[in-house]
């Protein structure tokens, strides 16, 4: 590998026309795209929050319905980044070979991560929006800081598309990203207080769940909620900021290698 | 100072896991011309481009292109230069015109200054009949011209095209050629990869043979034949002809080859041996001057490369 793949990126506003393009696409197909944004979340939250949550006395001082609700928020923006990244971006690299197409202009492959990255974030933010609507709509939550959910969606969005970009780099085929999903998003899923609390699990696995960005997402989200201002909520936000920047950083080495063979 | 070379290329070289695959390049391209890059598969003809455009980094050698060094000022010279790259890459969610436009724009292009240029663009291409339809509708000929079309957006002063026409049918071709033709006339300098000869020979003023990493002939199609081969083929057939050119060929062909059932014969004056060949009447021939492709196959050799 070369040591130019290691330079930092380099980032310019050409960027730009490169998400007007993804969005140019996204409206061709708006229609069926939003109501998979709110349709997944509505099925989870009605059919477990209500299901399930009948059957359960209160889950963390709340009734079961709006736990879930911010576990869902973070669970369908990680959900939104991640297939953008990994499979849509996958074809923008490799079938469609659009990346390719670009390069041949003055737009470098580094303003292309980064708009892989700011596009997915966008995927994640209008999740997040389509999900708090329906918070709001179910009357699970009235609290203004449910607004604070709208840039956490963003600051999710950003943290799961550069993880997930660092599969797509190394990817052979599509099949390959059925191991991140079984072995790295449902994992998350479970031990990240999604579903129940954290403190459910067995010492060892919270000390898992501690390093894993969809904790600090839910200990974000789930004050909001609940009307609360989260606690650390700095410290949080620099994790998933963190994760956000050095997955950006490894990915964009890794395609850097890929598209120098 | 705008000089009149506007790409020059020293050494340069490329290896990919100790696997040279550009060895020592030296190319130097004048404004206006229309520079052909010819080689057999591998020969390393579309990692060239990609080194002059900056795209990959050399491992050793020099490169200036339209006066910006690449690749560490690739970005100032892309602007101005177009590329139709070897596989159609354009965007299939999107109509014919929608694809010029998205391209403009990442050449930092106005929407108002690309639809301003959009009737010229597809004027040219011959597309304005389908100017909203989606590229997956179009045959490979329209596909290939929205290429064209693509590449010409901001209005470059090099063209840089990979194997334009593999895959076209011959009316698809020859419109292609034509329209290159226009470009070169308009002041355009076209830099043409391409493995076919004929192609080669009608458009190019100047060509270089690439094989193995290297330039092993450089010169305008009519030198190339000159300096490398004799003027007069004689092209022997039958299942005779490997016998007859093994007991008579040399006698009266300066140099003679055999491919299968045909023999090449290679002379400066065809007269003996056409003379010898009316003793035969098994055998058939045909006699033509010498072209490209006779280079090509001296130069690169005649066994495939796969």
């Amino acid at each position: 590998m070369s040591k130019n793949h290691f330079a930092l990126p380099r980032l310019s506003f050409r960027f730009v026309p490169i998400w007007r393009r993804n969005f140019m696409v996204w409206k061709k197909m708006a229609g069926s795209s939003i109501l998979g944004h709110l349709a997944d979340p509505v099925i989870y939250m009605l059919g477990l929050g209500y299901g399930l949550g009948g059957m359960l006395p209160e889950v963390g001082g709340m009734p079961y319905i709006a736990f879930l609700a911010a576990g869902t928020v973070c669970y369908s923006t990680m959900n939104s980044a991640s297939f953008e990244a990994l499979y849509s971006g996958f074809a923008r690299m490799h079938e469609q070979r659009t990346w390719e197409a670009i390069l041949n202009t003055p737009i470098t492959l580094d303003d292309i991560v980064f708009s892989e990255i700011v596009w997915a974030a966008s995927k994640s933010l209008l999740s997040g929006i389509a999900v708090l609507a329906v918070i709001w709509l179910l009357g699970l939550s009235h609290s203004p800081l449910t607004l604070w959910l709208i840039p956490l969606s963003l600051l999710v969005g950003l943290c799961f598309a550069s993880l997930g970009l660092i599969m797509t780099a190394i990817a052979p085929g599509y099949d390959f990203f059925m191991y991140y999903f079984t072995l790295v998003i449902t994992p998350m899923v479970l031990l990240c207080g999604v579903f129940f609390p954290v403190d459910q699990l067995p010492p060892l696995l919270q000390t898992v769940s501690a390093i894993l960005p969809l904790t600090h997402a839910i200990d974000l989200a789930r004050p909001l909620l609940n009307d609360v201002i989260p606690a650390h909520f700095l410290w949080h936000a620099a994790v998933l900021l963190g994760y956000a920047l050095a997955g950006f950083y490894v990915s964009l080495v890794l395609f850097r290698r890929r598209l120098s063979q | 100072m705008e000089t009149n070379t506007v790409l020059s290329a020293r050494n340069l070289r490329k290896s990919y896991g100790g696997q040279m695959v550009v060895g020592g390049l030296n190319l130097s391209i004048r404004r206006g011309e229309c520079f052909g890059l010819l080689g057999p598969n591998g020969a390393g003809k579309t990692t060239t481009l990609r080194l002059l455009l900056g795209l990959i980094e050399p491992d050793a050698g020099e490169l200036q292109l339209l006066d910006h060094a690449v690749p560490e000022q690739a970005r100032g010279a892309r602007l101005r230069v177009g590329v139709v790259p070897q596989m159609d890459n354009l965007d299939p969610d999107f109509t014919v015109a929608e694809n010029l436009l998205v391209y403009g724009r990442y050449f930092g292009m106005s929407d108002k200054a690309i639809e301003a240029r959009l009737p010229e663009l597809l004027e040219f291409a011959n597309l304005a009949h389908k100017r909203d339809a989606r590229v997956p509708t179009l045959s490979g000929g329209m596909k290939r011209r929205l290429t064209l079309a693509r590449a010409l957006v901001n209005d470059p002063e090099v063209i840089f095209l990979d194997e334009p026409t593999t895959g076209l049918d011959p009316q698809a071709r020859h419109m292609i050629w034509q329209r290159l033709r226009e470009l070169n006339a308009r002041g355009k300098t076209l830099l043409l990869t391409t493995h076919f000869m004929d192609e080669a020979e009608r458009l190019c003023h100047r060509l270089a043979v690439m094989d193995n990493g290297r330039i092993i002939s450089e010169g305008s199609p009519r030198e190339l034949i000159e300096r490398n081969i004799e003027p007069q083929v004689v092209e022997v057939f039958g299942e005779h002809a490997a016998a007859w050119a093994q007991s008579h060929a040399a006698q009266h062909a300066q140099r003679f080859e055999v491919s299968g059932e045909s023999v090449f014969c290679y002379v400066d004056d065809a007269q003996p041996l056409l003379r010898e060949l009316q003793q035969h009447p098994q055998l058939r021939y045909l006699h033509r001057p010498a072209n490209l492709e006779d280079v090509f196959l001296k130069l690169t050799g005649r066994e495939m490369r796969e």
